[in-house]
């Protein structure tokens, strides 16, 4: 029967080993040559607009690659779907945009500030997701 | 309870009561919104109610954890606390810490990332307060006459919880990198470090409650933890199967998350057959309950609902749904909140003398919170297969269609949530009517 101290030598082991690839890879994975979001293409402008999102916690209600709230659209491909156009009216609409009865949070954004919101999403857009988004994209609709 | 100093979790586990209440609160303001009622829009958006139901119950679970450590750290080192009122500061300062995270969440100061929504300067509190936390048990424990497995998982679990913390201050421009040390927070603290937590508080219930030998329990619980990290730690991976990393983690993290539910499995077998096993039966049933209850409604939460979604084939069409929220709750009550409750239903009488060990009152309060949260278990996920379904598979109707659609889950939702909120009230009265720790405790007790 399995010991006290081989149950303990089976969990220091398991957790010295599993760490030390779980490190392995995170390093290979974030390595330059393994990037998948054109990490080159980041502009200033897009920087902002993160800081924007997180600012105002925009991920409370949406999700981006698929990560966020579960009452707002996902918002990973919105500039395929919606156009730059439409995305800088809701940012900077003075009252609670709300086409299907749902209000969004009303941020009347700066011209300025909704550029770089739309820059941001740009760049989420191009991200190569590994395939998901075939399936949160509507575009994938017309792919299927 | 065999020192003075473990009342001082009294006022932990009175802290966890207060800011669990509240969580409720928040929770039905969602519910209602996603029912087509969002009155409250203009003064609590939905990503406000949203940021405050997850920290409260971040923040309540963790006064929970502490209130156990400074009960039973005492008890199994055989000593009494090293300082109880900076206990007391510790315990203040984490609730004031706490309020003004929530409060800052209605005035638009916060970081919008998931569950770390804490605004960067509150951060730094937060370390100074775990520091200090961390310091009583670690001194305490140092100091201590006994060095046991139970108190040394407990506490390896608390330090590691504590160091976790600190990648998610990191600061990136990139939402890649941003979203991908985020998990090392969450999936480590739920999959990883909270289960070890959770599993000292269970092995010391189980010693206190069954008579099983300590050294069987003991043993028993380092071959759990030892699945939770050897599954755990690379199963990190499911959560970067879609986030803009290497096809590697649909592997890794595929096969690793797969094994992931053996831990809560383990611990289902190890409760109930500690149970069966043990000769002395203690009479406070209502932690008998809970302490099983955790250990089995947890394998359902985490690890077959966990399981339900966790392949990278499924997940593409479940990540960031309606199915996802449906396991975190579960999840999170199984694991965390029944074994706060079941270490609280433990430690009241003895810190009170007050031995309301089988009242009828309990026993609903058990009932009832369980039947409601399976209640809402099942609301959420009909809503979420629907969606996945509508949305995602036949890509029939867009996001906003199908949450027209699925307004009527969320009645559901809000019924069986009632059912779940008037057991969770019936436990907090019974929490009160224990009425306050007294030293006269020590002599009524002796377990
Ligand atoms: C009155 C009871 C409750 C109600 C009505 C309720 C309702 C909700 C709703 C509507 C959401 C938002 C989902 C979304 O983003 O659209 C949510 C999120 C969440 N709730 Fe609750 N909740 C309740 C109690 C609890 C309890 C007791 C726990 C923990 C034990 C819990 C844990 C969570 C978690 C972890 C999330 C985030 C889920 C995610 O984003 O994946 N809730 N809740
Ligand atoms: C007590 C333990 C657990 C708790 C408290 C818990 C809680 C949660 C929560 C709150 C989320 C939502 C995270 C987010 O998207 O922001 C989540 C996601 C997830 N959990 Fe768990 N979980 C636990 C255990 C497990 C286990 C054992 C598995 C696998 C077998 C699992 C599989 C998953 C998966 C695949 C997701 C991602 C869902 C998505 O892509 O949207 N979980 N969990
Ligand atoms: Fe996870």
């Amino acid at each position: 029967m399995l010991s006290k101290k081989q149950a303990r030598a089976f969990f220091l082991g398991g957790t010295v080993v599993t760490f030390l690839i779980f490190i392995g890879l995170t390093v290979y994975s974030l390595s330059a040559a393994q990037d998948q979001s054109n990490i080159e293409n980041l502009s200033e402008s897009a920087i902002r607009g993160k800081y924007l999102w997180e600012t105002n916690n925009c991920m409370g209600c949406h999700t981006i690659m698929g990560e966020g709230g579960y009452y707002a659209p996902e918002l990973t491909k919105v500039v395929e779907r919606r156009g730059e156009g439409y995305i800088k009216a809701i940012l900077m609409s003075p009252v609670p945009w709300q086409p299907n009865q749902r209000k969004m949070v009303a941020y009347k954004m700066s011209k300025e500030e909704a550029e770089d919101m739309v820059e941001f999403f740009k760049w989420i857009g191009n991200i190569d997701l590994n395939g998901f988004e075939t399936v949160v994209s509507p575009l994938a609709k017309d792919k299927k | 309870m065999k020192y003075k100093s473990q009342k001082v979790a009294y006022w932990f586990f009175a802290l966890s009561m207060l800011l669990l209440t509240l969580q409720l609160v928040y929770g039905f303001i969602m519910g209602f919104a996603h029912a087509g009622m969002d009155g409250l829009h203009d003064w609590i958006p939905f990503n406000t109610a949203k940021a405050v139901h997850t920290n409260l119950l971040v923040v309540w679970l963790l006064s929970g954890f502490m209130g156990a450590a400074y009960y039973i750290i005492p008890e199994e080192a055989q000593i009494e606390l090293v300082s109880v009122k900076l206990a007391y500061v510790q315990l203040i300062s984490l609730a004031l810490v706490g309020v003004a995270a929530i409060v800052g969440y209605h005035f638009n100061y916060w970081e919008g990332r998931k569950f770390l929504e804490i605004p960067r300067p509150l951060d730094y509190l937060v370390v100074v307060n775990v520091l200090l936390f961390m310091g009583i048990i670690l001194v305490t424990l140092f100091k201590g006459k006994r060095r046991t497995t139970t108190a040394l998982v407990l506490t390896m679990g608390l330090l590691f919880a504590a160091l976790l913390y600190l990648p998610g201050m990191l600061d990136f421009n990139s939402q890649v990198l941003d979203s991908f040390f985020r998990w090392w927070v969450v999936h480590l603290w739920v999959e990883g470090v909270w289960e070890l937590i959770m599993g000292g508080i269970l092995s010391f219930l189980l010693i206190k409650l069954t008579g099983v030998d300590r050294e069987v329990i003991e043993k028993w619980l380092y071959v759990i933890v030892g699945l939770t990290f050897l599954s755990g730690i690379l199963g990190t991976g499911h959560h970067y199967y879609y986030i803009g990393v290497n096809k590697i983690w649909l592997i890794v993290g595929g096969i690793f998350s797969a094994l992931e539910p053996l831990a809560f499995l383990a611990m289902a077998l190890f409760a109930v057959n500690m149970y069966r096993k043990g000769e002395k039966k203690h009479p406070n049933k209502i932690a008998l309950y809970w302490t099983i209850g955790s250990a089995i409604v947890s394998f359902i939460g985490a690890g077959l609902l966990g399981f339900a979604h966790t392949l990278p084939q499924t997940n593409i069409f479940t990540h960031g749904t309606i199915v996802t929220a449906m396991h975190g709750h579960l999840a999170f009550w199984g694991a965390y909140a029944m074994i706060v409750f079941a270490i609280i239903s433990y430690s009241l009488p003895n810190m009170t003398g007050r031995k309301f060990y089988d009242s009828s009152r309990g026993r609903m309060a058990f009932w009832l919170a369980n039947i409601g949260m399976i209640g809402m278990t099942v609301a959420f996920g009909v809503a979420g297969v629907a969606q996945v379904y509508l949305e995602r598979i036949t890509k029939s109707m867009s996001f906003m269609e199908v949450q027209l659609e699925i307004e009527v889950h969320f009645i559901v939702l809000i019924i069986m949530a009632t059912l779940f909120s008037t057991g969770i009230t019936l436990y907090i009265i019974e929490f009160i009517k224990h009425g306050q720790p007294t030293d006269e405790a020590l002599e009524v007790t002796n377990q």
